[in-house]
């Protein structure tokens, strides 16, 4: 059975706003999806990461063992950053996709449907 | 006698490969497999004669050759099973597999370039050469487009069915919006000419038909139909032999097809008497009016323009407006059409808003104002014939402007 890696993006200006209150909306939204696809059965990991400022991106230059190089903040600045992400196992990208739409962060803000790759699977 | 069959081959292998992508699950198999009957096709059918199915024919020999491809390349072993299994049952000619493989070309995953595309090669049997041409790209770029699209089908699971119920109505406009687009194409070269020896109009006419008749309970799937076929009825007054545009008012109505926009009126009037009305039941409806007119004269405005008001209602935006504008001026005049063309959002790069404009003012001999307007629509044409006959418009409203010591 195919897995979908589902990332969750929301607008980078909104990211730490929003008082106590709202946070324990959106908590008890996500809680509503956990258990949902959980029960489905679909539901095979994720995690809620913290705001993209505590990311560090590195890149090692010249292969493996070469200088690392660290940039603070995420890979790319753009207006949305990931936030978190849920690994969805289904039987295609539609069942994948109707679910993936069930996350609050579709309406919150974006979420990116990624197919992962299957390295049992002879090509 | 070659010329023939390959004709016979691309038509036919539509159905074929719909059925061997069932079979096999995979796209490029399917594709390889169908090559290989062809190949075989060709050289039998001159000496032994077109089988009584070809369909049929192509399908047990590619399902043979699939079969052969898999135990030549042992690395797909891991697969090999599970493939045996599937092409173990006698392929039977499944009448859904093409609307299956309609489904999946036109998924709401990919994007309206890609499916157009996939559905041009796969169902149409289109090469990608000619493809390219219909779309005015280079062939790299629209094989890129097709292997990119195919990969993403299997990489990303995209399914081969039938959506279901509830899915039906947004999946069944993706289907539409492909189908249209490739019509479109057909009728705005970007820039340039068309140059190529398939016409996207027929091929999109010819799916449209298939769509049709595996869908015969779909209005919105006859109401495309109805409006393909009325519009390419006239395609061959579009445009004089120096290849600009003529307007609708000066083609020569003895040279449109009758007989197909009889057909298209007919269906118009069988899905209109139904059901809810979608909106390319009501373009249709509206293009079948123009096309019944004998004489420019004739055109029913007053229907046009109610239809317009309804297809707003339910399809708002910039295109329908200014259609509508051009509706309600035949009707009430210039200045009712110019009152509808006053601040619509999204249309300032769009040539066909500004010559509209410009047109409306010209009738209404608001001469400066319409040598502006004309140079704005100037700006956003992207196709030489439509930039000739903006430039005589510009010419003759210059003229006047000057002349009546506007300036």
């Amino acid at each position: 059975m195919p897995k979908y890696a589902a990332l969750i993006y929301s607008p980078a200006e909104t990211e730490g706003m929003g008082t106590p209150e709202d946070w324990a909306k959106v908590m008890a939204e996500y809680n509503v999806f956990g258990e949902e696809a959980g029960a489905a059965g679909v539901l095979v990991g994720g995690e809620a990461l913290h705001d993209s400022h505590t990311a560090t991106t590195i890149s090692v230059s010249g292969g493996k063992g070469g200088d690392t190089l660290h940039t603070d903040g995420p890979f790319a600045e753009t207006k949305d950053v990931l936030g978190g992400f849920y690994l969805l196992e289904c039987s295609d990208l539609d069942e994948a996709l109707s679910w993936a739409a069930r996350i609050p962060g579709a309406w919150h803000g974006k979420v990116e449907v990624r197919p992962c790759v299957d390295f049992t699977e002879g090509q | 006698m070659t010329g023939d069959l390959t004709e016979i081959l691309r038509i036919e292998g539509g159905q074929v490969l719909a059925t061997l992508i069932r079979l096999t699950r995979s796209f490029d198999l399917a594709e390889d497999a169908l090559q290989d009957a062809t190949v075989v096709a060709l050289q039998r059918w001159p000496l032994d004669g077109v089988p009584a199915n070809p369909a049929g024919w192509l399908t047990t020999v590619a399902r043979n050759k699939a079969l052969d491809r898999i135990r030549r390349e042992s690395v797909r072993t891991s697969k090999e099973s599970e493939a045996m299994r599937l092409l173990g049952d006698p392929p039977v000619a499944d009448g859904d597999d093409r609307l299956r493989l309609l489904f999946t070309c036109c998924h709401p995953a990919l994007s309206l370039e890609a499916r157009v595309a996939l559905a041009l090669r796969t169902i149409g049997g289109v090469s990608t050469v000619d493809i390219a041409r219909m779309f005015l790209v280079a062939e790299a770029t629209m094989g890129q487009r097709i292997s990119r699209a195919k990969k993403k089908i299997a990489g990303a699971h995209i399914p081969y069915r039938i959506p279901s119920e509830k899915e039906l109505p947004g999946r069944l406009d993706a289907v539409l919006a492909t189908i249209y687009l490739i019509f479109t194409a057909a009728h705005h070269a970007p820039s340039g000419e068309l140059d190529s020896h398939l016409d996207a109009g027929d091929e999109a006419i010819r799916l449209a038909r298939l769509l049709v008749a595996l869908m015969p309970d779909e209005p919105e799937a006859r109401g495309l139909l109805a409006l393909l076929v009325t519009t390419h009825a006239r395609r061959v007054t579009r445009l004089d032999s120096a290849g600009d545009v003529v307007l609708l008012a000066d083609q020569d109505r003895s040279m449109w097809d009758r007989g197909a926009i009889i057909d298209a009126s007919s269906i118009v009037d069988s899905v209109m008497q139904r059901g809810p009305v979608g909106p390319y039941q009501i373009q249709a409806a509206i293009a079948s009016l123009h096309s019944e007119a004998e004489r420019y004269d004739q055109t029913n405005w007053l229907r046009i323009a109610q239809l317009y008001r309804l297809l707003e209602g339910i399809q708002p935006g910039p295109v329908v407006r200014v259609n509508r504008a051009v509706a309600e001026a035949q009707v009430s005049g210039p200045a009712a059409g110019l009152d509808l063309l006053t601040d619509i959002a999204g249309s300032d790069g769009w040539y066909l808003f500004w010559s509209t404009k410009a047109d409306f003012l010209r009738r209404l001999g608001r001469w400066d104002e319409a040598v502006v307007t004309y140079q704005r629509a100037l700006e956003c044409s992207m196709n030489d014939t439509d930039r000739r006959f903006l430039e005589s418009r510009l010419a003759g409203v210059t003229h006047r402007s000057t002349g009546t010591g506007g300036r």
